[in-house]
């Protein structure tokens, strides 16, 4: 089983991406949970959602503490101790940020690869929303399920218009981010 | 058809499926994307039911209650406060055996106010008179839910189908939602034996004095002993248009051998499966409370005959006494040859999260001295020097 | 420091902040902001029953609270009640702190209703705030009475079948004129000086009063946190929202629109009507429904009135009052 915790703002869609994710692993035939740390609704403030991802049905239904990977949609959020919490050793963090991946690597201690989200978001879909780039960036970098599966799962809940340019903005980004770079790590924490 | 599906969403299409006349609706959190899913059916044209916005949640179950006496199959969801601000009328509809289904999204009640998880809603209103079963997954939410609607209307008394809010509600994964051809063969049309006919006009909900009340109530506690019947019987016939097993009353997982049994309800006991196959350890039978009114008291019994110790480790607690839940399986359970000795524990009380470390902690505390009833994730070092009321600002 | 003028006397007097900043509202929070104007008004020998809804949730999260006076959140349903309660101690321990209620649209329109009417009826003195945001907010932007027509919520949504909400916004003023209380009025986030006038109004009244303050919510009503004082100010010049004041059930007063605004203005920029911007013909149908309602309220509540004032309209009756000694 591998886990996931997705950090954001609300309002930056934290909740609909673990959905997403999960909902991608499930069309091509896996196990998935996706559940937010819930919280009262408003803009703004940080929320956190988790998924599980596994060839088995998965039964447990506690948060999760020890994630394998992080994908952080708010670099704001680095700061927070709560963030990086229980991210397991040599953990790979996607992050939406302009900074440089090594160097945030080298601060955080984890593999980070960084790219700017908002602002390829805001460039293709028209707004800052940097969930579908995070996701396509997370998938190439693991390969833990094929890309072509969050196309399908996004055009369930998307179309037209919205659609093509999220699905534009997906093959922008897998194509500028290493693909595997981060799978042997995806199959190890993989159960 | 196995599909990706939030908790919530698959409950309302489960309720879809049904085929209800009258929805009535009144959101609180966590059961809001329920009535919002069955909205949307309805603004979409998939529905065609009557979809009444009520105003309050004691609203809520006056509409359900109305349309099921005047022949309409009915459904409502709460959670929380609105479980209690409606409870005179749920008990009000099952003394007046009402068929009705109600999903409880099981939240927390104020003071402290909360909105998170836990089951002391639905445990507030146990003797209401309603049918409440627990749902461990969404899966059974789904399935449970169908079978409600028949279970109601075969019984003529309402059932509240319990779904750990948030937990479950919000939690998406695969689960299969069965046709509307498979749903119209099991659940026939609704049909309510006393409904409100100007053409066979009766009188509901009439004055008793002490000269009949004993047995009018005598009859209400017979029909949900009786209940279990149905209960099961649904589940066969379920499992068999399904394909998927069913457990409706106590389900039992573990080897027989194992003389240590934890039981609970709803979603934890997904946890604590997990738990047990990474942790290890000694032997031990997880046991699910599907049925918690009528109170399932055989089944129980044969569950736990040969265990040594029962830890029961419920999601509510009743201040001042004895839990909720262990108190009624003790008293089921007295009566047995050799009835293990029962450690009762709360978890996850407003929505604490409860990890599969609890699994460990729950079987040490078997063998040291513990309360009758305590929260076994209670974190002392929060615990202020002298005693403050709740809500008080430090 | 020089005091040249009396603005800046008035710019330097210390005004009471009755809920403090760093609580959890949305970015361009209609409610946060009404509640801390009344608060300004009011001062702090006031004692507050508040609904559950938005403004408690982002006010008082323990062990945080950012409130200065004495505060009970109780229930949903039970506000106004409540509220005579605390009222009814005050009054037979011989103290006139005020009381004041608080609560949405959902604690006033719908659930809270019944404590509310019952409070009235018995002359309680207390000073009744509806922070209208027109829908349950708090619980994820599901339909109230309040809700207008023709808006979009989570629970009634526009579709195939339904264009929003079927049914109209609950004419909760004029109920509440049914019941003859002294005093009940209108106000807007946008109109921060006469809110505050109608506050202290309310607070010189003994016995009950009402004040329906409408306050956007950026993230229900969908339109950019940067809009609300915007968007609030268009409801009141399209005649969607009225202000005005009624005193034992007649009308008072009014606040008169100078130049009226098709509602259009107003319902573009919100996603909740997003769905009457369309080429369907039930959608134009729905924009002259709500054309018809502002120009019911305008010949209703006569807000063209007859002022010759060349300033604007909150200009007009602050100069005509007296200028900025009662702003």
């Amino acid at each position: 089983m591998i886990e996931i915790r997705i950090h954001g703002r609300g309002g930056q869609g934290s909740v609909v991406a673990a959905y997403v994710l999960a909902t991608t692993a499930i069309d091509v035939g896996r196990f998935a949970q996706a559940f937010p740390a819930f919280g009262a609704e408003r803009r703004g403030a940080p929320v956190a959602s988790f998924v599980r991802i596994a060839a088995t049905p998965i039964r447990r239904h506690c948060q999760v503490a020890q994630p394998a990977f992080l994908i952080i949609q708010d670099e704001t959020l680095l700061e927070l101790p709560e963030t990086l919490a229980g991210l397991l050793p040599g953990g790979g963090i996607v992050a939406n940020t302009q900074r440089d991946s090594q160097a945030l690597s080298d601060t955080l201690g984890h593999p980070v690869h960084a790219l700017p989200a908002t602002r390829l978001s805001r460039d293709t879909l028209g707004r800052p929303m940097p969930n579908t780039a995070l996701l396509a960036a997370f998938l190439t970098l693991t390969n833990l399920l094929p890309v072509a599966g969050l196309k399908d799962a996004l055009a369930q809940r998307f179309k037209g218009d919205v659609l093509a340019r999220n699905l534009d903005l997906i093959d922008q980004v897998a194509a500028a981010t290493p693909a595997g770079l981060w799978q042997e790590r995806a199959h190890a924490t993989s159960a | 058809m196995r599909q990706a599906l939030e908790g919530s969403q698959a409950i309302a299409q489960a309720v879809a499926l049904c085929r209800p006349q009258v929805v009535a609706a009144y959101p609180i959190t966590p059961q809001t994307h329920i009535v919002e899913n069955l909205a949307r059916l309805v603004a979409d044209g998939k529905l065609g039911c009557e979809l009444v916005s009520v105003e309050s949640e004691f609203s809520a179950a006056s509409v359900a209650l109305g349309a099921a006496c005047a022949g309409s199959r009915a459904y409502t969801a709460s959670a929380s406060q609105g479980i209690l601000l409606m409870s005179e009328v749920l008990y009000n509809i099952a003394g007046l055996r009402v068929p009705l289904v109600l999903t409880c999204a099981n939240r927390a009640l104020s003071a402290p106010l909360s909105i998170w998880n836990d089951q002391q809603d639905s445990m507030a209103v146990r003797d209401a008179g309603w049918i409440q079963l627990y749902c461990a997954d969404n899966q059974e939410a789904v399935d449970i839910t169908i079978q409600a609607f028949r279970i109601a209307e075969r019984c003529e008394l309402p059932v509240m189908v319990c779904v750990d809010g948030f937990t479950l509600t919000h939690t998406l994964e695969p689960l299969e939602l069965p046709s509307q051809e498979i749903v119209d063969r099991f659940l026939p049309p609704y049909r309510f034996s006393r409904g409100l006919d100007p053409l066979a006009p009766l009188s509901m909900g009439t004055l008793v004095a002490p000269e009949y009340f004993t047995e009018a109530r005598h009859l209400h506690h017979e029909a949900l002993l009786a209940a279990r019947q149905e209960v099961e019987a649904a589940a066969a016939d379920w499992a068999a248009a399904c394909g998927r097993e069913q457990a409706p009353l106590v389900r039992v997982d573990g080897p027989p051998e194992a003389t240590i049994g934890m039981l609970t309800l709803g979603s934890v006991f997904g946890t604590l499966l997990d738990a047990r196959d990474q942790f290890g350890g000694p032997p031990v039978k997880l046991l699910h409370l599907g049925c918690f009114r009528p109170f399932p008291t055989e089944a129980l019994r044969a569950a736990c005959t040969g265990l040594e110790h029962l830890i029961v480790l419920e999601r509510a607690i009743s201040p001042g006494a004895d839990g909720i839940v262990g108190a009624e399986v003790r008293s089921a359970l007295m009566e047995l040859d050799h009835p293990p000795r029962v450690h009762n524990f709360a978890a996850g009380l407003g929505g604490r999260d409860v990890p599969l470390a609890i699994y460990p902690r729950l079987l040490d505390a078997i063998g040291k001295p513990h309360p009758r009833m305590s929260a076994i994730d209670l974190r002392p070092e929060l615990l202020p020097d002298k005693a403050h009321a709740a809500g008080e600002a430090p | 420091m020089t005091t040249r003028t009396l603005l800046d006397l008035r710019l330097n007097q210390p005004r009471f902040q009755g809920m403090e900043a760093g609580h959890r509202a949305c970015q361009g929070c209609g409610q946060a902001l009404a509640a801390r104007l009344v608060l300004e008004a009011t001062g702090p020998d006031v004692v507050v029953a508040n609904a559950t809804g938005c403004l408690e949730v982002f006010t008082t999260a323990w062990p945080d609270s950012a409130w200065r006076v004495a505060w009970l959140h109780s229930l949903f349903e039970n506000t106004a009640a409540v509220a005579a309660g605390m009222e009814a101690a005050l009054k037979a321990q011989g103290r006139n702190t005020k009381v004041l209620a608080f609560a949405g649209d959902g604690g006033t329109f719908d659930i809270g209703f019944q404590a509310l009417s019952g409070m009235l009826e018995r002359g309680h003195n207390v000073l009744f705030v509806c922070f209208d945001n027109e829908a349950y907010m708090n619980t994820g932007v599901q339909r109230s009475g309040s809700t207008p027509h023709a808006a979009a919520t989570t629970t009634s949504p526009a579709g195939v079948a339904r264009m929003g909400k079927r049914h109209l916004k609950k004419d909760i003023l004029s109920i509440i004129a049914a019941h003859h209380i002294p005093y009940a009025a209108t106000a807007s986030v946008a109109y921060p000086a006469d809110l505050r006038k109608k506050v202290r109004r309310g607070l010189q009244v003994d016995g009950p009063s009402f004040l329906q303050i409408h306050s956007p919510c950026p993230l229900g009503w969908a339109h950019g946190s940067e809009l609300s004082i915007e968007v609030a100010r268009l409801a009141v010049q399209t005649g969607l929202f009225p202000l005005i004041e009624l005193e034992r059930g007649a009308l008072t007063g009014a606040m008169h629109i100078r130049q009226i605004r098709p509602v259009t203005e107003y319902l573009k920029l919100q996603g909740r009507f997003r769905h009457l911007f369309t080429d369907d013909p039930r959608a134009r149908e729905e924009l002259a429904h709500l054309q018809a309602l502002a120009d019911h309220n305008i010949e209703i509540y006569d807000l063209l009135g007859n002022s010759p004032e060349a300033l604007d309209t909150e200009g007009a009756d602050t100069v005509r009052r007296g200028g900025l000694h009662s702003a």
